[in-house]
């Protein structure tokens, strides 16, 4: 599964990352459904991967869609306190947090991986959400730097 | 012998406590068997052994090379350590600090009993960056390797070098604040020699402030240039204690997470994994490093790994044995201030 971003060599003015966006079944998906049933919009830049709950996402999901060479990586969840599994955001989320802290350290952009909560009944700030990762990426440029370069 | 003041003698004090605490751990019968290190077939190393009689035990050695983390051996148990039903002897250990500290984590994740094991401990002086040194040295073969008045002196064929030992120690060496295992109640019956009483942790982490003040392009450049001769032999994999799962992340083929290749992207999303996995679990042993062919140092990535669990999570992984790994649970009010908020 390796992603063709658009011409790495020259970023053109048309350029528009792809966002890969990994959202938990529960609450994040559920908003991001909200967010299209009430016609609210948001860029279209990022490609969902429904995952049964925030804390089913292993470090290396978001590692390989960096080296696959997506230029952005999204992961929701329920807000602490609201995940179906109780407590699967929570351990998630000292995963995350040493994750990002360990991105920083190797000299990934910050902002390339970005973490955020969402719950079924916010379809208005999942879709703000998307608004501001989405700019926050498109800032940054294409992923360049890790993404795998012999394929 | 007269006795010289500095490295030389502090080692001979050590070694000579350590056989007498070995010896007295056999003779009572307090243990059947007795890891610790002996000395080593080339220069710049030091062998494991594994010892069973009394007269054994003047084989034992202490010095600046002993820089294996013994504690590997016992998880998965190695067969010379165990009965024939394949259960656990009762084990000495002979424990630097970062050894103790490994015992306690494993015991932590449930993967040693205490209760077979005594941690023989001793007041580690550091191990020597041999890494360094060779690189030093360059081609040439190193044939003798001694330390006298705090300097290490190198021979081979044809040259003689010294080092200051104070700035060629390991690099964690040089920032370690538990050189002995740390002890308290729930431990005593397990420590033996010398231990250290030992709560908490208090450290700076001020040696990585140069690295931390770099911008993101020139982390990323150092981080390559670091680590671009990886030849992803995982012999550091081999030498952690904590690294035991019977089936590792870059073994997989279901999924295969990264190719087998050395392009960059690949290199570097191991020592991303690697140091996931090791979150609040390494116990700072340089073991890792010592070993690594190449000569990578991997401390840098190890510093910041006790850093993050520090600052996060207040926690230092193998000094207590009541206290959960960090990865292992979880606080309502862990802070967030990482997650994406609306403006
Ligand atoms: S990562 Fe290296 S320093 Fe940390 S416990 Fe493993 S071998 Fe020791
Ligand atoms: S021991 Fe060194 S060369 Fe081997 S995998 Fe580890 S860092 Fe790479
Ligand atoms: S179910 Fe949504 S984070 Fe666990």
């Amino acid at each position: 599964m390796t992603v063709q971003t658009v011409d790495d060599k020259s970023i053109n003015e048309n350029w528009e990352p792809k966002i890969i966006a990994f959202l938990c079944n529960w609450c994040s998906y559920a908003g991001a459904d909200l967010a299209g049933v009430s016609r609210i919009q948001y860029p279209p830049n990022i490609r969902i991967v429904r995952v049964p709950c925030s804390g089913r996402i292993n470090p290396n999901f978001i590692i390989k869609s960096l080296t696959d060479g997506w230029d952005g990586v999204l992961v929701s969840g329920c807000h602490p306190g609201d995940c179906h599994y109780i407590s699967g955001n929570l351990v998630a989320r000292r995963r995350f947090a040493i994750l990002n802290e360990l991105l920083e350290f190797f000299g990934i952009e910050p902002g390339r991986v970005n973490f955020m909560w969402a719950s079924a009944a916010e379809g208005e700030r999942f879709a703000n959400l998307i608004k501001k990762v989405t700019k926050i990426i498109k800032e940054l440029g294409p992923n360049t730097k890790f993404k795998k370069k012999w394929c | 012998m007269v006795l010289k003041m500095g490295v030389e003698a502090e080692n001979q004090n050590i070694e000579k406590s350590m056989i007498e605490t070995a010896n007295n751990l056999l003779k009572n019968k307090e243990v059947d068997v007795i890891i610790g290190y002996s000395k080593g077939t080339v220069p710049l190393s030091s062998a494991p052994i594994i010892i069973r009689r009394e007269e054994d035990t003047d084989k034992l050695i202490w010095n600046n090379l002993c820089y294996v983390n013994l504690a590997k051996y016992l998880v998965p148990l190695m067969p010379q350590l165990c009965d024939s039903e394949g259960n656990s002897l009762k084990i000495g250990v002979v424990s630097k600090g970062c050894v103790g500290r490994a015992l306690i984590h494993l015991a932590v994740e449930k993967q040693i009993k205490l209760d077979d094991i005594k941690i023989i401990g001793i007041p580690c002086n550091g191990n020597i960056n041999r890494k360094r040194i060779e690189k030093e040295i360059g081609e040439s073969e190193i044939l003798e390797l001694s330390i006298v008045d705090n300097n290490i002196n190198v021979k081979g064929k044809d040259f003689e070098q010294s080092f200051p030992f104070d700035e060629y120690l390991n690099e964690l060496c040089k920032v370690c604040k538990v050189k002995s295992p740390p002890n308290n109640e729930s431990l005593a019956e397990v420590c033996v020699g010398e231990c250290l009483e030992i709560t908490s942790v208090e450290d700076d982490f001020s040696d990585l402030d140069e690295y931390e003040s770099k911008s993101t392009e020139e982390k990323w450049d150092y981080i390559i240039d670091t680590l671009r001769t990886c030849t992803r032999c995982y012999a550091c994999r081999e030498a952690c204690p904590m690294c035991y799962c019977h089936l590792c992340f870059v073994d997989q083929n279901k999924p295969i997470w990264f190719g087998k290749t050395t392009e960059i992207s690949e290199i570097i999303t191991f020592h991303l994994t690697r140091a996931m996995h090791l979150a609040g679990r390494c116990v700072a042993c340089g073991a890792c490093s010592s070993v690594c062919p190449m000569g990578i140092d991997l401390n840098l990535i190890t510093r910041k790994l006790e850093k993050i669990v520090k600052g996060r999570f207040n926690f230092t992984s193998g000094i207590d044995i009541e206290t959960l790994a960090p990865m292992t649970t979880f606080k309502m009010d862990d802070s967030e201030e990482f997650m994406l908020e609306e403006d």
